[in-house]
């Protein structure tokens, strides 16, 4: 299909996270025509993967909620799922953008009823959960998922799931022969709200990401608290299964460190003071926590959270960059090795689970983008300058909590109106 | 209500048509629903038959349309005809997918599914497509309250949308703190040094804008009406007001820097060489590139200190609790003014923690180390003036030693106050005690007071992460330091992002259209004012200042300041206040509806049959009965859930009714209260637990057990926690027995 779907008053946003998700519901409450392009099959984005915000400790499907909502009921906004941008030409007002679309292999017709995933057998790693566990072949992504529509893993595209799944579809929706889609659009401006994904821990060799069971990263252990996660909504220790009670986070892994990111991720020292409210909800006084750290960043009014978790006794903080970590045998008990840089004390603590408070990376590698984009050597897009109308929205920008990312997308939203204003004929 | 006309449709896809008798849930919805037209379909949400709908709608005057289907969340697009009122009835998530698919089951799931077809009927009949009201006006004009760096950004951003702007500032100039700043924190890579401030270029744009009018020496006195006609009164410091009219208004009072004659442990007052850090840029901006002097005697400056924190993040009385976010920075800007203009100082930051978040700032940080700056981890226990040097007293975290340190000069960084003006939540002084005025920014003649309502520390922020903007006056923002600490570059940020939200209000207050979380919504509350005994409720308890009172005492609504959240039609006891959409009745009657099986006393196999009711908040407790029934967790069949917009629209009459239509308990679903509250219209669960403890004096008057009746704090994360919850009233039933008010 090639069809023309948009026009230079449009505004694209690519991206379906809670920046992109905010960039273009502002833009479609104001009024103006808006396509939200998502890579994946359902909007949320990495919020979709928290258990919790910090400071309040709320829930982000609370306001994941209140987004789809939104989305449902407004007639401005188009959203078009497993998307890609693939080339951008043309100028602020009027670009000319291609878009390649993957199959669903189901159709509008879907009632999210649920039969084909009965009925399909093959199992795959199940990206929403980072890989801990797996889902079928045919699957709704999560409970919240927007659109509400279920999606064929290719992989199983040409075996007898497929069939199995086509046959238990009472309604039409599963199509096997759907193909990749190329959709072309004029759009007047572009937001990238392209996010960030976890920094890979396995490169940093002295932690050990890769060799031992027990060391894992703090969006792994997001899913851990999940209710429908992998474990269930327990924090369980990956090698035994047994409960982690005794749980060391690490700051700046990845992150500070002129080996991996140089940046600071900013929200990663919130993110471990709240994952040690995790501890004590699920393991009361018999949980302990230890935040090993350089500084830790808790910016403005989070100081107060800061200051609520100082006063949990079974919180404690040691200043210093964990040098390595090794494997107790036996217990499978990750060593974290190290000196507490108050007072140069050498460390050798042994934990039921190490949880990396991994940096964040651009999602998109600043060689990548399909149009010249300005970045800074982190690859994080440049605040705008002169008569461009590509704007980035959130953590596409800088390293942002959800606050500022959703603040920082609002003005993405307003900055590409301005352009849609200026080459509109009609009056404001 | 003589021209409604009922079309109910019966979904048989998704296993309905198995597990229900839908041939007798159409001749209830017919018969005692009264539809003019029903139909069972295989597949109802197939565009041939929405479109089969629709033609029903267009040719045989259907005007109230019943799907019983799936849930309300599930294939909204598919059903959502516009300018008809539409009850999705909640057949599967809410029927089917909560109940086992058993023979001894099926009695009571069918009896489920005809009660909510019951309800989806009577709903439909009481409610009425909800159109704007008259009352909007559209007026491209915004005001923006202060003339800083944020007031300045909001007012060219906004014009460049195409809107006017009026700036009004307090002072004689623009630029604000901003502007006596020698130079800027970077933001633009390399984010390596500081750069202009930026306020000339402004300023330039400012006046070259024919759409910007500046209003210097100015405060707003007055501040009256409702998004889309706000006046506000315009006053000059010779006394002389103007009123002007605008859309909406951006509050960007900036903040006030801490008062270093606070910590004369520091030594400030004492002596000139120690300053804050907006002593520093004068001393700067006087230096203009030349070695810094220190003001005691004008000697250069060969080593200097920088005191992190200083009254700040501590519990000490008169200082900050919080971290001002932007100190970090600021002070390793400063250190290079003194690297930069002379390589042989000595310029060293004390901190505890370094605090330079993101890319920028800690590629400024890693600068200033390169151009020699240190960083001391530690804390300041004293400054000591002297004749020649000052002593600088502190513990070395580090080296966990005692240190006294000579320097030339000392730098405070000290923290940021926000110029919020009146706290309207203050408790009332206490008789006897002096109490300090403080002068309002916005004067608001809100019944709710003054100024905007602040979150914590006197910040107007709001209290949602991923809703920075859900402000709790309508179509009025606020941005930059005073709604949260920080600095330039987010403010700059923070002002586009108001910017964007106040001319959104503009758009949707002309259109009638509710602002965020119901955005679009165009239904509004009606007030039958014969009806009214004048008690206030309802001006009170309105989370956003929506209802001022007349003259007489009676509510005065503002539509645009509205979020439509129903607080005001729960309050009133008399209940007159209801929207087209959502009223008094159009729950109620759902509720009386519902068929409560009476007994049969003769026959003593007689199985009970209780009835609960759940009024779930919409936003929360539904979502996730909806995601419980999706992951197949049962609850009980003798429930029977209503979503409601709030908890706080929840009026007590549904709950005396029900128990008096013979209602076995009743369950409340809302969401967490108190400080770190869910609820996005602010008080609703709060309030709803506040009036349902009342409710325990009709339980007594009934001679019902107080049991019966239960609110809950709940989140959408419940999923597997509300059935329980529901389960639990079942068995409390169970064990006290069923009510005796069946008749």
């Amino acid at each position: 299909m090639t069809d023309t779907i948009a026009t230079n008053e449009s505004i694209l946003v690519i991206g379906g996270g809670i920046s992109g998700m905010t960039a273009a519901l502002e833009a479609a409450e104001c009024g103006k025509q808006v396509i939200l392009v998502e890579k994946t099959p359902s909007l949320g984005g990495r919020v979709s993967q928290l258990y919790k915000y910090f400071p309040k400790l709320c829930h982000p499907t609370c306001g994941m909620e209140i987004n789809s909502r939104r989305i449902k009921a407004n007639k401005n906004l188009r959203v078009i799922t497993m998307a890609e941008v693939d080339e951008i030409t043309g100028n602020a007002g009027n670009y000319n953008v291609s878009i390649t679309k993957q199959p669903r292999y189901i159709n509008d017709n879907c009632t999210a009823c649920g039969e084909c995933a009965n009925a399909v057998e093959a199992k795959f790693d199940n990206e929403h959960n980072y890989n801990m566990d797996k889902r079928k072949g045919a699957y709704l992504p999560f409970n919240m998922a927007y659109p509400q529509r279920y999606v064929l893993d290719s992989g199983i595209i040409g075996t007898d799931d497929a069939d199995k799944a086509k046959a238990a579809c009472r309604y039409d929706a599963v199509d096997l022969d759907m193909q990749k889609e190329t959709v072309q659009l004029n759009v007047g401006a572009v937001i990238w709200a392209t996010g960030w994904q976890p920094f890979d821990a396995a490169n940093i060799q002295p932690y050990g990401y890769d060799r031992y069971d027990n060391v894992i990263t703090s969006v792994e252990f997001e899913r851990m608290m999940d209710d429908f996660g992998p474990t269930g909504g327990k924090i369980l220790r990956p090698s035994d299964n047994k409960e982690a009670k005794n749980i060391a986070f690490i700051q700046c892994a990845g992150s500070r460190d002129r080996n991996y990111l140089k940046h600071c991720s900013r929200i990663c020292c919130m993110a471990s003071l709240k994952q040690t409210t995790y501890v004590r909800e699920q393991y009361a006084d018999d949980g302990k926590a230890t935040i090993y750290y350089i500084d830790i960043r808790a910016i403005d009014r989070f100081e107060d959270f800061y200051a609520k978790v100082q006063a949990d006794t079974n919180v404690s903080f040691i200043k210093s960059k964990v040098a390595s970590i090794t494997e107790e045998r036996g217990t499978g008990n990750p060593v974290l090795h190290g000196v507490n840089t108050e007072g140069y004390d050498r460390y050798d603590n042994a934990h039921d689970l190490v949880v990396l408070a991994v940096g964040m990376q651009p999602s998109v590698d600043r060689e990548k983008f399909p149009v010249e984009v300005i970045t800074n050597e982190h690859g994080f897009i440049e605040r705008p300058e002169g008569s461009t109308g590509m704007f980035a929205a959130g953590c596409a920008s800088d390293a942002l909590d959800v606050n500022r990312a959703v603040q920082n997308a609002t003005a993405s939203a307003l900055r590409a109106i301005q352009v849609v204003n200026r080459f509109s004929k009609t009056e404001v | 209500m003589a021209d409604t006309k009922i079309g109910a449709y019966i979904c048989k896809g998704c296993g309905l048509g198995e597990r229900l008798d839908t041939d007798k849930l159409e001749s209830i919805a017919s018969g005692e629903g009264k539809a003019a037209i029903c139909r069972q379909e295989e597949f109802l949400c197939q565009q041939s038959t929405v479109d089969k709908i629709q033609a029903d709608i267009d040719n045989e005057g259907i005007n109230r349309v019943v799907i019983g289907a799936c849930s309300r969340r599930a294939k909204f697009e598919a059903f959502n005809f516009e300018s008809t009122c539409v009850s999705r009835v909640n057949l599967r998530e809410g029927v089917i997918w909560v109940r086992p698919d058993t023979e001894e089951a099926k009695e009571a799931t069918q009896e489920m599914a005809e009660d909510y077809i019951r309800m989806g009927c009577t709903e439909v009949k009481f409610m009425s497509p909800p159109s704007a009201s008259q009352e909007q006006s559209v007026n491209k004009h915004l005001l923006v309250v202060g003339g800083g760096i944020t007031g300045m950004t909001s007012a060219i951003e906004a014009s460049k949308a195409g809107y006017q702007v009026s700036i009004i500032e307090k002072t004689s100039q623009l630029g604000g703190v901003a502007g006596q700043l020698h130079r800027k924190v970077p933001s633009r890579m390399p984010y390596a040094s500081p750069q202009d401030n930026g306020i000339d270029d402004l300023n330039n744009q400012i006046s070259a804008n024919s759409n910007i009018t500046v209003y210097l020496n100015s405060t707003t006195t007055k501040t009256s009406g409702a998004p889309g006609r706000f006046s506000v009164d315009i006053t000059t410091e010779s006394g002389s007001t103007t009123t002007e009219n605008f859309g909406a208004i951006i509050q960007a009072s900036g903040f006030t820097p801490y008062d270093a004659n606070k910590l004369p442990e520091f030594a400030y007052g004492k002596t000139p060489d120690v300053v804050d850090q907006l002593g520093l840029e004068k001393l700067a901006q006087e230096a203009n590139g030349t070695p810094i002097k220190r003001p005691s005697d004008g000697k250069v400056v060969e080593n200097v200190m920088f005191i992190q924190c200083a009254g700040q993040r501590s519990d000490k009385e008169d200082h900050l609790s919080y971290c001002s976010g932007h100190c970090c920075s600021t002070s390793i800007k400063q250190a290079m003014y003194f690297k930069e203009s002379n390589p042989n100082c000595d310029a060293a930051v004390l901190y505890t923690d370094l605090r330079t978040p993101g890319a920028g700032g800690e590629d400024f940080y890693r600068s200033a180390q390169r151009k020699g700056v240190t960083f001391t981890k530690g804390i300041a226990k004293e400054v000591v003036a002297g004749d020649n040097q000052h002593t600088i007293k502190f513990t070395d975290l580090i080296l966990n030693d005692e240190v006294d340190l000579a320097v030339d000069m000392v730098v405070l960084a000290t923290g940021m106050l926000p110029n919020s003006g009146v706290n309207i939540d203050a408790p009332p002084a206490e008789e006897g005690s002096v109490e300090i005025p403080v002068e309002s920014i916005l004067n608001l003649d809100y019944r709710q007071g003054k100024d905007m309502p602040q979150l914590v520390h006197g910040f107007t922020d709001s209290h949602f992460i991923c809703f920075p903007y859900e402000t709790r006056r309508t179509g009025i923002y606020t941005a930059g330091p005073v709604r949260r600490p920080m600095d330039i570059n987010q403010a700059i940020d923070d002002a586009t992002g108001a910017a964007m939200k106040a001319i959104q209000a503009i758009e949707n207050s002309a259109l009638g259209k509710a602002a965020h979380p119901r955005s679009g919504d165009l239904s509004f509350p009606s007030f039958r004012m014969e009806g009214c005994t004048q008690c206030k409720r309802c001006t009170v308890e309105c989370p956003f200042g929506a209802i001022n009172e007349d003259e007489k005492g009676y509510p005065s609504y503002n539509e645009s300041r509205c979020r439509r959240c129903g607080t005001c039609m729960g309050a009133c006891p008399v209940r007159v206040i209801s929207f087209e959409n959502y009223s008094v009745d159009s729950v109620g009657q759902q509720i009386k509806a519902v068929n409560v099986p009476i007994p049969d006393e003769d026959d003593e196999n007689a199985v009970a049959k209780p009835r609960i009711l759940t009024l779930a908040c919409e936003n929360d407790a539904y979502p996730a009965l909806d995601m419980a029934g999706m992951n197949r967790i049962q609850h009980s069949a003798y429930v029977r859930i209503i979503p409601v917009r709030c908890l706080g629209s929840v009026n007590t009459i549904w709950v005396t009714d029900a128990l008096n239509s013979g209602y076995d308990g009743v369950v409340l679903l809302g969401c967490q209260k108190g400080e770190n509250y869910q609820c996005h219209f602010v008080k609703g669960s709060e309030i709803a637990h506040y009036r349902m403890s009342k409710v325990n004096d009709t339980l007594t008057t009934l001679n019902l057990e107080k049991e019966r009746v239960a609110t809950y704090e709940v989140a959408i994360t419940d999923i597997q926690r509300i059935p329980q919850l529901i389960d639990d009233m079942a068995k409390t039933i169970e064990d006290i027995g069923t009510s005796p008010l069946k008749f």
